[in-house]
Parts: C-alpha cells; structure tokens; sequence
C-alpha cells in the first residue's frame, strides 16, 4: 500500500528547489508592497519620538478632523446597512423581473473613479448645479460642508453590505421563513428570529469593511469638502494637507491611526472569517 | 403585478424593493445622470474638442498604460502568492493571508504618501535605485508603483479558491501518463484557473484606472508625462470648468467599461474553450 502513496507525492509536487523558490518569490513581493509599506508609516510617524507624535494628535485641526471621520462613517454605515438588508431581502427571498439588472445597479459605484463620485454631488449641489440656485436661496450649504462628505460617504460605500449578503441570503434560501410565517410569526419576528442568525457573520464582515472605506476614503471627500481646516477635513484629507506642508511627522501621525484602523479591520475580518467557517455559514469574499 | 412578481408567502417585498429602488435612485442614479446630461450641453463638438485636447490625450494615455503595467505586474507576481498560499506549508502563512487585504483596509492617502517617502531619492527603498540613476517617485515608474499596491489583492483572492478547487485526481492521471510537473501545470492547472486569473486581472486594471488617492502623491504630476486623468478632472473642477471636468469623465467611464466589455468576451471565449 504503501509505495503507490509515495510515488504519487513525488508526481504531483514540484522539487524542493522550485517550492523554495516560489515561497520565496513570493514573500519577497508581499514584504516590499505590503510589509514595508505598513511598518514605514509607523517608523516615520515616530521619528522625532513620543512626544511630537502626541502633540500632534491633540492639534485641535487633528481632532476636528478625527470627529468628522466618525461622524461620517457613523451616519454612511448604518445607512448603507438598512439599504443593505432591505436589498439583499427583495433580492434573495423573492423572484421579480429585472433582478439582474438592479444587482448590476448596486454594483455601479464600485466601477467608478471617487473622483467621479464626487464629481456627480458637485454638478446637483454646486452654484452651477441642478439644485444650487434653490438651495442658495433657502441659505443650505450641503457642498463644501459636512452633509456633502456624509454622501460622498455614503456613495462610495454603497455597495459594501448589499454585496456581502446578497449572495449569502440566496444561498440560504427562503424555506425557514416560509415555515416561520406560516407557523404565524410577523414579518419582522421572521427577520429577526430567523434571517437574522443566520446572516450574522456576513453582515458584521460588510459593516467591517464598509466602514474602513468610509474612514478612509480619499478621492470622492477631497473633491466635495473644500478642505476647510477645522471644519471640512476628514483624517485623509487632514493628511495630505500636512503632508504638501512638509510637515511629515504630523502626516504620518494621523496616518498612523489610520494604519491601526486597517490593521484592526484585518485582525476583526480574519476573525470573522474563522466564526463563519466554523458554524458553517459561507462568506462571499469580495473586494 | 403577478406578472412582475412571483407569488410569496413571506411579507415585506413592496416595502424593502420600494426603499431599494428610492435610496438607488437618490444616492447613485440621479447623480450619475447628471454627467450625461452635463456633458451634453457641451455639444458634440465642445465634447470632441475636450476628448481630443494634447493634455486630455496624455492623461489617459499615462492612467492606461500605467494601470495596464500594474495589473500585468499583479496578474503574475499574484498567481505565485495564490499558488504558494494554496499549495504549500510555512510558518506565519496566516498571518501573511491575512495581509494580503490590507490594501483594501488601508485608506489610499496613507498608501500614497508612505510609498512616496520609501521611493523617494532619500528613502528606504529609492536610494537604491537612485544608486542606479532610476527615478521611482515622481515618475511614471511611482504610478505603477502605486497602482500595484491597490491592485495586489484582487488577483491572489480570485484565483486562491479556483486554485484550491483543481481536483488532485487530474494532476495525479496527467502524471501518471507520464507529463512532467511544468507540462500538468501549463496544461491541466493553467487551463483550470485561467478564467479567475483574467477576473482578477481586470478588477485589479479597473480599480487602477480611477484611483486617485495613493497615486497623486507619488507621480509628481507634471502635465503630459505624470498626470493621470483623475486629476486632471480635479484640476478643472478647480478651474470651475465642470463641463471639461465632466467630459473627461464620461469618456473614462467609456473607455473602462468597453474595456471590460472585450475582457468579459475574452473570458467567455476562453471558458467555451475550456468546456469543449
């Protein structure tokens, strides 16, 4: 018995030298794009020791800009996960026409540059816009101002929790609330006694990575903000200013918390990853 | 409404499809609408003129081919990754699993400036190549750089579960029919993952076309040789000229989208072929 289980090890393995060298290839290319990368930030951050890097945390420009950070992803998450859920509900329990087409839909913002997402809000809202002569004349600022980055926000973040549990409810199917409902539970008893177990994992692992987007978005916040210090900066956006000062330190201070942020996302998403595995209810990996 | 809707038991689907289509509306079709009808009141030929203009032709020129360099770099350093976290045994493979991601959780402006810094003359990683009287920073070269680092997941997590799927049995019945290890992987695995590896190539290409963030930091941004067309967009809006701003969009989103029109073909061709 036991010859044939060796000769075939030996068949279907490459020799030690290439597996070697693949592993090695292969770590050299993670260690310069991402192991480099994630270290330099905290090096450079620390580089003129604790106490620049404190003082420029408590800069009141650094704080407003932390606040508005949470505040963004605190209005755009729970948004896009109500959005999320009522979707991904429609979707998976239920057959309609043009089921594919409003998936497609949901999709849209992650095919677009973030520039273009902020670009679509300034062409609506702007002086020149569809609605700026009217919102100039009921005195409501929503571009340039923190409303503008909350939707900016909430566009490039959209698809995130849709996506995750589109695929999951599907794959679970719609007998278990049927049974529910025709024992006689309400519709709302039924999601929350019944969908809502089962899509746990899913939804926690879309908010994870929804709200690092929201946090961390770039592009579509710079183009809607006006870099206000103090008043429209977002931690990105609060970064870069200090950063075309040459004020490095400070940059990468602030970038330093974001960096955290990421690294607690990915801890929090492997983790989730494992609870899924283990009580079997299958993830849809994306983007 | 029976012909739109097939009939239910289960409560809510006028309620969750109607907020579905109003938030849909409200926060991405309407917007996104409005690039169309913008670009139109430029005319077909203000249109033309903006597509057609030196610095709008070099934009696009440096933001493809910069983003077709990095998917290309990602399509293949990526299948070693996916290869070597699928097939083989090391100490801290999770953790290295797991970092794979971090592109998507790090947000790009920090992406941006730590590479700008390592790659910089001075930095970590550029006195080297400025040693060999390479330029990385402030060059197309830092572009690619950039881009490769947003791009480096999309190809080892959608060819990794394709990878991990290819049936030991196939492998075993080529060799055993005598090919080598080279031959079983370029005809039986390579054949198998090849689809995958084209779907992570063309997200990694199409996230690399309209990124903005970890790019703008590294290219130095001189008009006709560094400058990607999503900042020229921003440029414009900084002039107040929204029309061109909103031209050079639509003819981004054009662009991309027939490109992902050919790469779905391609893949459709080549998973015929595979099933024949």
């Amino acid at each position: 018995m036991s010859t044939p289980t060796i000769t075939r090890k030996i068949s279907t393995r490459e020799s030690t030298t290439v597996t070697l060298l693949l592993i090695g290839v292969a770590l050299a290319y993670l260690l310069l794009f991402l192991g480099l990368p994630l270290v330099a930030v905290f090096v450079e951050a620390f580089k003129k020791g604790w106490q620049l890097y404190w003082e420029a945390l408590q800069e009141p420009d650094a704080w407003s800009a932390i606040k508005l950070t949470f505040i963004a992803a605190a209005i755009a998450v729970p948004a896009n996960l109500v959005f999320g859920v009522s979707a991904a509900w429609a979707i998976a329990k239920f057959e309609f026409k043009g089921k594919s087409l409003l998936i497609t839909l949901i999709d849209l913002p992650f095919a677009v540059s973030p520039v273009v997402s902020g670009l679509v809000y300034v062409l609506l809202f702007g002086a020149q816009g569809w609605f700026g002569p009217w919102l100039q004349a009921h005195d409501i600022k929503l571009l340039f101002a923190v409303p503008g980055i909350v939707l900016a926000t909430i566009f490039v973040t959209f698809p995130f929790i849709a996506r995750e549990l589109i695929p999951l409810m599907q794959s679970q199917g719609k007998e278990e609330e049927e049974a529910a409902v025709s024992l006689g539970a309400s519709g709302w008893q039924t999601f929350y006694k019944v969908t809502l177990p089962n899509i746990k994992w899913g939804l926690l692992y879309g908010v994870i990575l929804c709200n690092a987007r929201a946090m961390g978005e770039f592009g579509a916040v710079s183009v809607v903000s006006g870099h206000i210090r103090g008043l429209t900066n977002t931690m990105p956006l609060h970064v870069e200013i200090l950063y075309n000062e040459y004020n490095f330190v400070a940059a990468f201070s602030i970038a330093s918390l974001l960096a955290l942020l990421a690294v607690v996302t990915l801890l929090i998403k492997a983790l989730v990853e494992w609870q899924a595995k283990r009580s079997g209810e299958p993830l849809h990996h994306g983007a | 409404m029976s012909s739109f809707k097939a009939h239910s038991v289960l409560p809510g689907f006028n309620l969750a499809l109607g907020f579905t289509l109003l938030y849909l509306s409200l926060i991405v079709l309407i917007p996104l609408s409005s690039l169309f009808f913008k670009t139109a009141t430029l005319g077909w030929g203000g249109f033309y003129d903006v597509a057609t203009s030196d610095r709008v032709l070099a934009s696009l020129r440096v933001t493809f081919t910069t983003s077709f360099v990095a998917a290309i770099v990602n399509a293949l350093f990526g299948l070693i990754v996916a290869w070597v976290l699928v097939r083989y045994k090391f100490p801290g493979k999770r953790i290295i699993d797991a970092l794979v991601d971090l592109p998507f959780a790090l947000p790009t402006a920090v992406a941006g400036i730590t590479l700008a810094t390592l790659y910089a003359p001075n930095g970590w990683l550029g006195q080297y190549f400025a040693a060999q009287d390479i330029k990385v920073a402030y060059t197309p070269l830092g572009i690619v750089v950039a881009l490769t680092f947003i791009g480096l997941p999309f190809v080892v997590r959608t060819v990794q579960p394709v990878l991990a799927d290819v049936e030991a049995e196939v492998e075993e019945a080529a060799a055993s029919l005598g090919a080598g290890r080279w031959d079983v992987f370029r005809r039986v695995i390579f054949p198998a993952i090849f689809p995958a590896l084209l779907t992570g190539f063309s997200l990694a290409f199409a996230r690399a076309i309209g990124e903005y963030g970890s790019v703008i930091f590294i290219a130095g941004n001189m008009p006709y040789i560094s400058e990607i067309s999503p900042l020229l967009i921003v440029a414009k809006l900084e002039q107040y000229d929204y029309a061109g701003a909103t031209a050079i969009a639509v003819i981004m989103l054009l662009l991309s989208f027939s490109l992902l029109l050919a790469i779905n073909a391609l893949q459709w061709w080549s998973s015929n072929r595979g099933a024949r």
